[in-house]
């Protein structure tokens, strides 16, 4: 999609591809394909897709070497694994997505009305923040989620909501949530800056409440280092869940996300087939395209504004 | 011919000689505006050129390109710069890095920014010496000293022992000129060295800086917007516009007889400064506000407003004066709630105020405008102007979208600004129109008294006197008062009709502006007064004169 943007003509006659008014890198517009390319296949898995979802093939097949019919290959129960790559992509991105946005959503206004009250508001939210902070997040992660994970059965069946809904979501909140530190700390960061400025004050005189405050006067300004920081903690999410998964503790069969699709093709590298190397391939190949694309827009903001905090 | 003659005598030979000078700004997008366009200028050993202009005009960039530098994004495209018969643009990299500091040398607008916090100033001051190789390390300490006196800092033999932020501005202003002159350079640039000072500070850092270039018989640029600064200091004048050179001439012809309109518009806006533009007939019997005995201070226990009583009527202009570090823009912030007052009462219309912003109901917020220094940073860059002036008619008085609209064109017309201006962002605008665009915001709300932090000593001196003027008349129309916080004596002789003298968070003297600025003067009043820097080029001397009596 960011592709399309990136190729509408500029105004003025230059070389080069301009978004926003910046000229577009050559590592940037390859990342921004990249992006594009992931986002495409995980929309339109479905189409793409030669089999279906979990489906185990009639001519099952383990450990099938890549061929006409199997692009990719089989895994242990004959599943071709092309399709459940496609399908691991809704289930990696999407959910990356979701906790990523969980978290700046948390993250900045938490972040920004820590700028703006200041005084106790700041010193309680920060030192929090600290807190949280101070363990090692997968660490943390694991030791949330398995607590969680213990009651799962009972609260499955008090709600009559499936597990696998149920496991998605203590994924989403948990990172979600342990991620929307490190943006509260950017926002706050940024806003403090802004907080300074007059006409943060000239609001402030006129009696405006914080909500306006944070809408209107501080988010537009703070725009290009938080987009930044999106793509960045997008990548961070996304291999969180990828570990998770492949520590066991993420997505649960039959769903398989490309964390778990590396964790359980793993063993077969041993016997010299590629398997594992498709899922951790992709992993890498989204995560370097994302990051081409954050360093561009780093480097560009950082021109602008003279600092990121 | 007699004059040049003369002016050889006087002056040694040339040693800077910039023809044709062109610069431009290049980005990826291609060529971009022109900064500097065919301004030629020579200087001879002692003497001093003053380059004069508003923002924008091009001295700084002349200054810079006399090293053979440009700003980042800048180029220099056409001309000659011949420092002592080479061509700057055609030295190898060592020789032009031979030339920086050695042979021209550069002395910033703010000291403090330009110093390193972490380095004593020896440090600083001898490096490039030391580097050059040119001095020994004793050496160059003793150049130093022999520098700090003639420049008359305190203690000159422990000076260069301190660190930056343990001297003043003004101290610091100097050691600057003492870091360029180190080297002995053959020309010395000037960027708006007095500025950022109060204008106390100002005479004896431009006494310090003239005395310097008479005996050393260096050769220098002068940049400054201020006429009345160069008139004291500089030989020659050059006025620039837009990058282009709009008279040359000697101090004297400049100021009292210039050619071209400009240079008269200039020249005699500091002439009408004294001159009131006050009108509006002030209400003694029902003052508006009523500030008594207050006292404020940030955390620490200094008091920085201490004891501070004034009021202001309908129609009145109060100016607040005084030097950075008086109170003077504490007090503002401590009228509108920002900074809550620790004693004493500030009543408006009668009625005590809450000290706490967040305390006052929005009706007497209302009441109560600002408008800023830095039009800048006053106004939210991702928002048109009608949103900006908008919001305050839709949040004080609820209007529908249409009277919303309405009403902000009316607000436009007021500032003499086109309606259509509504869709643009405060990015598109000039300084001045920036600043109009804040007064009609503080308008937007219908207050009964707005205050003016510093509105003009951002701007031109032309534009700001629009605004002045501006300002003035709005008042004459709609009867709102003003509190104008300022430390330039010639805006308030210009348009206020109170004055309060502010001086380490005390009121030292406060009544009518006439009575204020005629005698019996308060000693620091007639300090402030003396210290400004008038149109004459023997004005310094005067000054300088007066003190020695007075002190011997």
């Amino acid at each position: 999609m960011a592709v399309t943007d990136a190729k509408v003509p500029a105004k003025k006659k230059a070389p080069g591809i301009r978004l926003f008014g910046h000229k577009v890198p050559f590592s940037a517009q390859i990342g921004f394909l990249i992006i594009a390319f992931n986002l495409f296949l995980m929309i339109f898995a479905p189409f793409l897709a030669p089999y279906g979802e979990g489906i185990v093939p009639a001519d099952l097949q383990k450990w099938a070497n890549p061929s006409a019919e199997h692009w990719f290959g089989t895994d242990a129960i004959g599943r071709d694994i092309l399709s459940q790559l496609l399908y691991g992509a809704r289930l990696s991105i999407g959910l990356s997505l979701i906790t990523t946005c969980i978290a700046f959503v948390v993250g900045i206004i938490t972040g920004f009305s820590a700028a703006i009250l200041g005084r106790w508001a700041d010193v309680a939210l920060s030192r929090f923040a600290d807190l949280i902070l101070s363990m090692p997040t997968l660490i943390f992660c694991l030791v949330i989620i398995t607590a969680v994970m213990a009651n799962e059965s009972a609260f499955v069946a008090a709600t009559g909501i499936s597990n696998a809904f149920f496991e998605g979501m203590v994924i989403v909140g948990v990172i979600g949530f342990l991620y929307a530190v490190p943006v509260f700390r950017l926002s706050r960061a940024v806003a403090m800056n802004i907080v300074a400025l007059e006409y943060v004050e000239a609001a402030r005189l006129r009696g405006e409440n914080i909500w306006w405050v944070i809408r209107k006067e501080v988010l537009p300004n703070a725009i290009p280092p938080l987009v930044a920081e999106f793509g960045l903690r997008f990548c961070f999410t996304f291999l969180l869940i990828a570990s998770l998964s492949f520590l066991g503790l993420g997505i649960q069969p039959p769903y398989q996300d490309w964390g778990s699709m590396v964790n359980q093709n793993a063993q077969v590298i041993f016997l010299g087939k590629p398997m594992p190397l498709f899922p951790a391939g992709a992993i890498a190949l989204l995560t370097i395209g994302v990051n081409l694309v954050v360093d561009w827009l780093l480097s560009v903001y950082s021109r602008a504004h003279g600092e990121n905090a | 011919m007699s004059q040049t003659a003369s002016a050889q005598q006087r002056f040694g030979e040339q040693v800077l000689d910039v023809e044709a000078l062109r610069i431009e700004v290049r980005t990826d997008a291609g060529p971009g505006p022109v900064l500097v366009d065919d301004v030629s200028l020579q200087l001879r050993q002692g003497e001093v050129l003053g380059l004069i202009g508003e923002s924008g005009a091009g001295k700084s960039t002349i200054g810079l390109a006399t090293m053979g530098y440009s700003r980042s994004g800048c180029f220099i495209t056409g001309g000659k710069i011949v420092f002592r018969g080479k061509d700057v643009r055609e030295m190898t990299r060592d020789e032009r890095q031979d030339l920086r500091g050695h042979g021209v040398a550069y002395i910033a607008q703010s000291a403090a920014a330009s110093f390193n916090p972490a380095l004593t100033l020896y440090e600083q001051i001898c490096e490039i010496a030391l580097r050059r190789g040119l001095m020994k390390e004793e050496e160059a300490k003793a150049e130093a000293i022999r520098l700090f006196k003639e420049l008359e800092l305190p203690n000159p033999e422990k000076f260069g022992e301190r660190y930056p932020h343990q001297v003043s501005g003004g101290q610091l202003q100097r050691a600057m000129a003492a870091m360029a002159m180190i080297t002995k350079p053959s020309i010395l640039v000037f960027d708006e060295p007095t500025t950022a000072l109060d204008v106390t500070t100002q005479v004896e850092v431009l006494a310090s800086f003239r005395k310097l270039i008479r005996e050393h018989r260096t050769a220098a640029l002068y940049i400054t917007h201020d006429l009345a600064v160069v008139a004291q200091i500089a030989d020659r004048i050059m006025v620039l516009r837009h990058g282009k050179m709009i008279e040359v001439g000697d101090a004297t012809q400049i100021l009292q007889a210039p050619r071209e309109e400009y240079t008269r518009r200039l020249v005699a806006e500091r002439t009408v400064a004294n001159q009131n533009l006050h009108q509006a007939q002030s209400e003694t019997a029902k003052p508006l506000l009523e500030i008594t005995n207050v006292v404020a201070s940030y955390r620490s226990l200094t008091r920085v407003i201490n004891d501070v009583t004034l009021s202001v009527e309908r129609g009145d202009t109060v100016a607040v004066v005084g030097e950075s570090g008086s109170g003077k823009s504490t007090l503002a912030r401590v009228v509108v709630g920002l900074l809550p007052r620790s004693s004493g009462d500030v009543r408006f219309q009668g009625e005590s105020l809450p000290a706490r912003l967040q305390d006052r109901p929005r009706d007497q917020l209302r009441r109560i405008q600002m408008i800023y220094q830095m039009p800048d940073v006053a106004l939210n860059p991702r928002q048109t102007l009608a949103e900006i002036i908008g919001r305050p008619v839709e949040f004080y008085f609820g209007r529908s979208k249409d009277q919303v609209r309405e009403r902000v064109g009316e607000l436009l017309r007021h500032i003499d600004l086109p309606e259509s201006f509504a869709s643009r962002r405060p990015g598109e605008l000039s300084g001045g129109q920036k600043q109009r665009v804040c007064i009609a915001r503080a308008l937007a709300a219908e207050p009964e008294l707005i205050i003016c932090d510093e509105v003009t000593s951002a701007l031109d001196q032309l534009v700001g006197e629009e605004i002045l003027r501006l300002l003035n008349r709005l008042q004459e129309e709609l009867g709102v008062a003003y509190m104008f916080i300022t430390h330039d004596l010639g805006t308030v002789k210009r348009i206020a009709n109170k004055v309060a003298v502010m001086l380490k968070g005390q009121l030292v003297a406060y009544g009518e502006t006439d009575k204020i600025f005629s005698p019996p003067f308060h000693p620091y009043t007639e300090l402030l007064l003396s210290s400004v820097p008038e149109m004459r080029a023997d004005w310094l001397d005067e000054v300088l004169a007066k003190r020695t009596r007075k002190n011997a």
